[in-house]
């Protein structure tokens, strides 16, 4: 299982001391986070993408190319890539050619992005938003895999005889989620591809979570990519952690009384009850994390939202000290423990490889004589 | 004998209140013609006092406490609803507004809506008219053509209360009939229900 953590990149006042920081500020901050994020031995950091205010990931590539550049490990993804206001052929370049520079340490999720004023900045009308996302991830998923393109949509100008430069690492594209909180036609279009399902799982009730998941499971098997419990899914998460419990609930609560999203609103209590979000101890997030399987299932990917809210930096790195030397060691050991053999831990470029491969193999030699040798997503980690 | 199932949708804030007196006057007489058709009927009461934080903060997160979910389930699945609110500078009070906003916009359509309103004075009984049946309008139910609006001089007897207590029993009337004419609710719809498949998603870019 993959552990990481996600980012929106809000630019918010801290409540404890009423400064902002800047966007020069933030911006290395979530670089210093997604190195911190290596050190500690999580697997995966991902950022938000947004063109408004407070927000500053305008250009997520450019940043995953610099975290790339700096890491050796660490798989760069997004929570998530605008498949509705960016032009699909920019999005197939830009992410290949991240792929090219990081090795294959790129995987991507697609959203739709839910601030109407947004849309029209870049052409487009938030009530096509499901569309728009249908329709250009189409198009996203064929320059990926077809050298040359001819096409013609609703939404976007025709291309003729068009490729997509540069081709995908290996001629394997990036794995691509789709995350919603409650669209199940956006779990349906998972389903269709084949592709990972990411529920964001942070401010919503668990029964989101549950019924998409269930939902993409169910449509998953029903395209044939394999049994409902095969199906690639992620979740999202939420937590804030001291060694002594009463010391989280302390300092977090500022931070969670004006927050932006749920701030002003429900208590903190409240909010710890009827979402995923956990403030403790570090065994209190173990316990609740494990708790998540229970009602989606045996899962790929864990990702955990540390830095919003204008909690400082140093902070956000004492975090991730926690996550990475208490928690994570021991959930990976624990839902590594309760897989099941048939169920696939979340692909990497060399299991998408290798699992190209080998259906290569097997269409060259469809009796099945030779030794095939396939290393699907199962064996290669 | 069908079952069905009415809710009571009351925003009035004091306790005792003359709101909440009204809308239970108001189920009861609508209630009473149902069972006298032969129905067995079911009164779900939603005192919106109690639920106030929860819509609040429902509208602050996106999504309803689950005590607050059950109070929406309970409107949104009934076979009729009763809905009584004080008229607060000239219009319904912000907490009657504030529940109908957090009930889904498609969740009412062509769902049997009795109103009914308090008031200080007689002059706001007009609110019914320009607020209270638009919103529900715009929800699409089928708000009944009599509007029940009881002005304090309509709680203090003689004469002044039997002409109030015929308009809840006309409006209770009206509100079975509209009842009657409907199969049985279904319950709240299911908000994650697939409606489509993606080879409808992917062909309707045609069109």
């Amino acid at each position: 299982m993959q552990f990481g953590v996600f980012t929106v990149g809000d630019v918010t006042v801290d409540p404890t001391t009423g400064r902002e920081p800047t966007e020069h500020e933030r911006i290395k901050a979530m670089v210093a986070i997604a190195l911190k994020a290596e050190e500690v031995g999580l697997d995966v950091f991902a950022t938000g993408e947004h063109h408004n205010r407070p927000f500053v990931p305008s250009s997520p590539t450019t940043m995953l190319g610099h975290i790339a550049a700096r890491t050796e490990r660490l798989l760069l993804s997004t929570a998530t890539t605008l498949i509705t206001t960016n032009d699909p052929v920019k999005i197939a370049e830009d992410y290949a050619m991240l792929q090219h520079l990081a090795d294959g340490r790129v995987d991507l999720m697609m959203g739709r992005g839910n601030t109407g004023p947004v849309y029209p900045w870049f052409g487009q009308d938030i009530r096509n938003g499901i569309r728009l996302a249908v329709e250009n991830y189409e198009l996203l998923h064929r320059l990926w895999r077809e050298d040359v393109v001819d096409w013609q949509g609703k939404f976007r100008t025709p291309l003729q005889s068009f490729t997509s430069t540069p081709r995908p690492l290996d001629d394997v594209p990036p794995f691509v989620w789709h995350g919603s909180i409650r669209s199940p036609e956006i779990a349906e279009q998972a389903a269709y591809y084949g592709d990972g399902f990411f529920a964001n799982h942070i401010f919503w009730p668990k029964e989101h979570t549950q019924r998409m998941v269930g939902l993409y499971r169910q449509r998953f098997a029903h395209y044939g990519h394999g049994s409902p419990e095969q199906a690639i899914v992620g979740l999202g998460g939420q937590v804030f952690m001291r060694r002594n419990s009463q010391d989280a609930v302390r300092e977090f609560r500022p931070y969670f009384d004006n927050a932006p999203v749920y701030g002003h609103g429900p208590s903190m209590e409240e909010f710890t009850r009827e979402t995923p979000l956990t403030v403790g101890s570090p065994q209190q997030v173990i316990d609740r994390t494990l708790g998540f399987r229970e009602y989606v299932g045996d899962y790929q990917r864990q990702l955990f939202l540390l830095d919003h809210a204008g909690l400082p930096l140093k902070t956000v790195l004492e975090q991730l000290d926690l996550l990475g030397e208490e928690v994570v060691p021991v959930l990976r050991k624990e839902f590594a423990a309760l897989r099941p053999a048939h169920v696939p831990v979340a692909p990497t470029h060399a299991s998408l490889v290798a699992a190209r491969d080998a259906a290569d193999r097997a269409a060259a030699d469809p009796a099945g004589t030779g030794d095939l040798g396939g290393a699907g997503a199962e064996g290669v980690r | 004998m069908t079952r069905r199932t009415l809710a009571v949708v009351s925003a009035g804030l004091s306790q005792p209140s003359s709101t909440r007196l009204l809308a239970d006057q108001l189920a009861a007489a609508a209630r009473d013609e149902l069972v006298r058709r032969g129905d067995e009927v079911e009164l779900r009461v939603v005192e919106l006092r109690d639920r106030a934080h929860d819509v609040v903060n429902n509208l602050l997160t996106g999504f309803p406490s689950p005590e607050l979910r059950a109070a929406l389930d309970a409107v949104t699945g009934a076979d009729g609803i009763v809905a009584v609110t004080p008229i607060f500078n000239a219009s319904y009070n912000g907490l009657f507004k504030s529940f109908f906003d957090v009930v889904d916009a498609q969740a009412l359509v062509d769902r049997p809506v009795l109103i009914g309103a308090t008031g200080g004075t007689a002059r706001h009984s007009l609110a019914l008219e320009h607020a209270v049946r638009p919103m529900f309008g715009y929800l699409r139910a089928v708000v009944l053509p009599t509007s029940v609006f009881a002005a304090p001089e309509d709680w203090s007897g003689g004469t002044a209360e039997g002409a109030l207590r015929a308009r809840i029993d006309r409006a209770g009337r009206e509100l079975a009939d509209q009842v009657d004419r409907r199969p049985p609710a279904t319950g709240p719809a299911d908000p994650f229900a697939l409606t489509t498949d993606f080879a409808q998603l992917l062909g309707s870019r045609e069109g």
